[in-house]
């Protein structure tokens, strides 16, 4: 009886967990496959630095990344910038204010990305993670565990999901957006397609576009992915083999209990 | 210290016998550890070893997570940021922390629902169980406080909403709230509290530990035929139980090993699947979530707490014959702890003569139905308080309270059991035909 209650429990598990990630999910999003799902998936360097880029040229002008540290862009496992080129991003594109100095200063890689410079516009370090709140059917949680879906899927369907209506509601405009909940978006559509010219060549259609600054978000928001990830593996083959040699062993020095052989 | 007759703890060398009279605390970690333990215990017996790897898998990585957070409402959020950015091993060392929540929570209820199926709460094991009751009450304590800590969204809203709980209460609801608080809202003294108490309960928890481990070894373990070791001579015991080490710390340990390669995969590659994503999103007092949604693990209580509504004809009874003072929401509350209580009351709530659901009948099916509700109770709290999720809520909130008030004092008089073994060594034997009894 306890076999199939224990079953049970892992499937309730398994939905409610889903369930409790159900909430405000009114808009349709579509599922990317990225280079980081599943256990053994890993960041795309190059598709990071497109992203990286994008984010510079275009999402910077409203949104910041407080959280994330600029010297991290030199980290193993994310855009993993060389040291000089990290210096110099920092210096070329952000002013950061030092209390010290008592005025601004170009940004050092020790500094964190600028806050976001407007009001209304989040800070996009974690959005990837605070986004992933959809489920598949009934919240049963199956869409992100089989497909790997999350919020850089909702990046990517807000990015492309403008239809181009707009309205004005209390002296605000608002943009239709097919994957926003409710429909409708205060943020004007951010990428167009050719928006950005790659050093590499890479395509520069809108769902390239948003695919790459997706992938960005998802490092700035879990940076450690691929390290976990590699620790995680190594738990599990280190625990595989412990749970093999334990049941040898128990096995061996039961048998004279249970009345069997020992080999 | 057990009932049951075994060999005790001699001093040997002249070192041995100094400590021993002065210190016997190598006698109490032998007696501990060689407990003569029924040797026909099944699988289901391997959680409080889960429990207690657990709750020092939890008390050590939250000593480091406590060396880097800060409990302030403008810091807190970003001091997380700092340890899945910049401490070293931090990230693992918080979804270990994280996940080892939902770790330690779903050993305890298959932990508890043994503890029902097999009567381990029956005579003379009532203090055990209720120790237990209050170490899940520590738990969820713990839990709670410790969800509020990384001050995201959910943090904060769960905390505005669990803490206004107490407001319900008629009269004095509001002081205790204000007291609980710090303060009228969720603010600055409510975290610094709660990151304090969230500190202190596990070693609380520690000590309820000990106790729990205490009072049976003194009565021994229950057992899945629900019959008692042999205690007249310790040739019988033997007869009955084996040494807990090594036979079952091994075994034990095994059972640990492999549950931890399924968390290791969970830490490893999919650590927020069980958190809500609204938690990544900082504290702000003035957006409330769509959804404000407990963790998996309080659901199937949060439902409870819902399912009463002001429509719900025992609520609006409650109400006139109080003439108002029991609310709905205070209904919801005392239903939600309720829902406990009874759990801790099982003890004297059952009046079948026989231990083990092995041996009782219809008592099997009114148990699976019990586990079934648990399970339909979780999936509501995660469903929105809409139909058909409130009727579903109230049926199986209803169920949840008839099992322990109803149906478990009646099974007693009208089931009829079947014959339980004579002893627990004619029970292995027969598992294992080709067992010898230990030489005499």
């Amino acid at each position: 009886m306890f076999k199939t209650l224990s079953i049970a429990a892992v499937a309730a598990l398994t939905l409610s967990a889903g369930g409790a990630l159900a909430a405000g999910s009114e808009g349709h999003t579509h599922d990317v496959d990225f280079s980081f799902e599943g256990p053994f998936g890993t960041f795309d360097q190059n598709q990071l630095q497109r992203g990286l880029q994008i984010y510079t040229e275009v999402c910077s002008a409203c949104h910041g990344l407080r959280y994330v540290p600029i010297r991290t862009l030199g980290d193993h496992g994310g855009p993993q910038l060389p040291e000089d080129q990290v210096r110099a991003y920092a210096e070329q594109n952000f002013e950061v204010f030092d209390a010290e100095l008592d005025d601004t200063r170009p940004a050092r890689p020790t500094d964190n990305f600028p806050m976001s410079g407007l009001d209304n516009a989040p800070d996009l370090s974690l959005m990837a993670k605070g986004r992933a709140g959809f489920h598949g059917p009934y919240g049963s949680g199956m869409n992100q565990l089989f497909k790997g879906m999350g919020g850089p899927e909702y990046i990517v369907s807000i990015l492309a999901g403008y239809t181009g209506e707009e309205k004005e509601e209390a002296g605000v405009t608002l943009y239709e957006n097919t994957t926003f909940p409710g429909g409708w978006i205060a943020m004007a559509p951010p990428l167009f397609g050719e928006d950005v010219e790659f050093a590499d060549g890479h395509s520069n259609e809108l769902h390239h576009e948003a695919e790459d600054v997706a992938a960005f978000l998802m490092w700035t928001a879990e940076p450690k992915l691929m390290a976990r990830k590699h620790a995680g593996l190594a738990g599990v083959i280190f625990l595989s083999v412990l749970s093999v040699l334990l049941y040898l062993t128990n096995k061996r020095i039961w048998a004279p209990i249970k009345g069997k052989k020992t080999s | 210290m057990s009932g049951i007759p075994h060999d005790h703890y001699e001093p040997k060398t002249g070192a041995e016998k100094w400590l021993h009279s002065r210190l016997p605390i190598v006698g109490l970690l032998y007696d501990t550890l060689m407990i003569p333990t029924p040797k026909n215990l099944n699988w289901m017996w391997i959680w409080g070893i889960v429990l207690t790897f657990c709750l020092a898998l939890q008390i050590v990585t939250g000593i480091v997570l406590a060396m880097h957070y800060t409990p302030h409402v403008d810091l807190a959020f970003a001091s997380i940021e700092h340890i899945m950015r910049n401490v070293n091993g931090g990230h693992f060392i918080r979804y270990l922390h994280m996940n080892g929540a939902s770790l330690f929570f779903f050993a305890v209820y298959l932990h508890l629902f043994r503890g029902l199926y097999y009567g381990s709460y029956k005579a003379p094991r009532e203090i055990t169980w209720i120790v237990g009751m209050l170490i899940y009450l520590c738990m969820m304590g713990t839990a709670f406080m410790g969800y509020v800590l990384p001050w995201g969204q959910m943090s904060f809203w769960g905390a505005t909403v669990i803490t206004g709980l107490f407001g319900a209460i008629p009269f004095i609801g509001e002081s205790i709230q204000t007291w609980l608080l710090g303060g009228p809202a969720v603010d600055n003294a409510t975290l610094n509290r709660f990151f304090s108490l969230h500190y202190l309960l596990p070693f609380v928890i520690a000590a309820l530990v000990a106790i729990h481990i205490w009072a049976f070894h003194t009565t021994g373990n229950n057992n899945p035929t629900g019959v008692d070791v042999r205690k007249t001579s310790k040739a019988e015991a033997e007869k009955d139980t084996v040494p807990f080490w090594p036979y079952f710390v091994i075994k034990d340990v095994f059972a640990l090993a492999v549950i931890l390669v399924v968390f290791f995969a969970i830490v490893g590659f999919m650590p927020n699947y069980l958190g809500h994503p609204d938690n990544y999103i900082e504290a702000n007092a003035l957006v409330t979530p769509a959804h404000i949604v407990p963790e998996w693990y309080f659901l199937p209580f949060y439902a409870i707490l819902r399912a009463f509504t002001p429509d719900v004809w025992v609520v609006m009874l409650a109400s006139w014959i109080t003439g108002g003072i029991i609310s709905a929401k205070f209904f919801g509350v005392l239903a939600m702890f309720g829902a406990i209580a009874v759990m801790a009351l099982v003890p004297w709530l059952d009046t079948s003569s026989v231990r083990s659901g092995r041996y009782r009948p219809m008592f099997k099916w009114w148990f699976g139905l019990l586990c079934i509700d648990f399970i339909v109770l979780m999936w509501c709290g995660a469903m929105p308080a809409e139909e058909p999720y409130s009727t579903i809520s109230l049926i199986a909130s209803a169920y949840w309270f008839a099992y322990f008030l109803v149906i478990l004092p009646l099974l007693g008089v009208f089931e009829k059991p079947e014959a339980t073994p004579e002893t627990i060594e004619a029970d292995f034997n027969a598992h294992y035909p080709k067992a010898e009894t230990p030489a005499e």
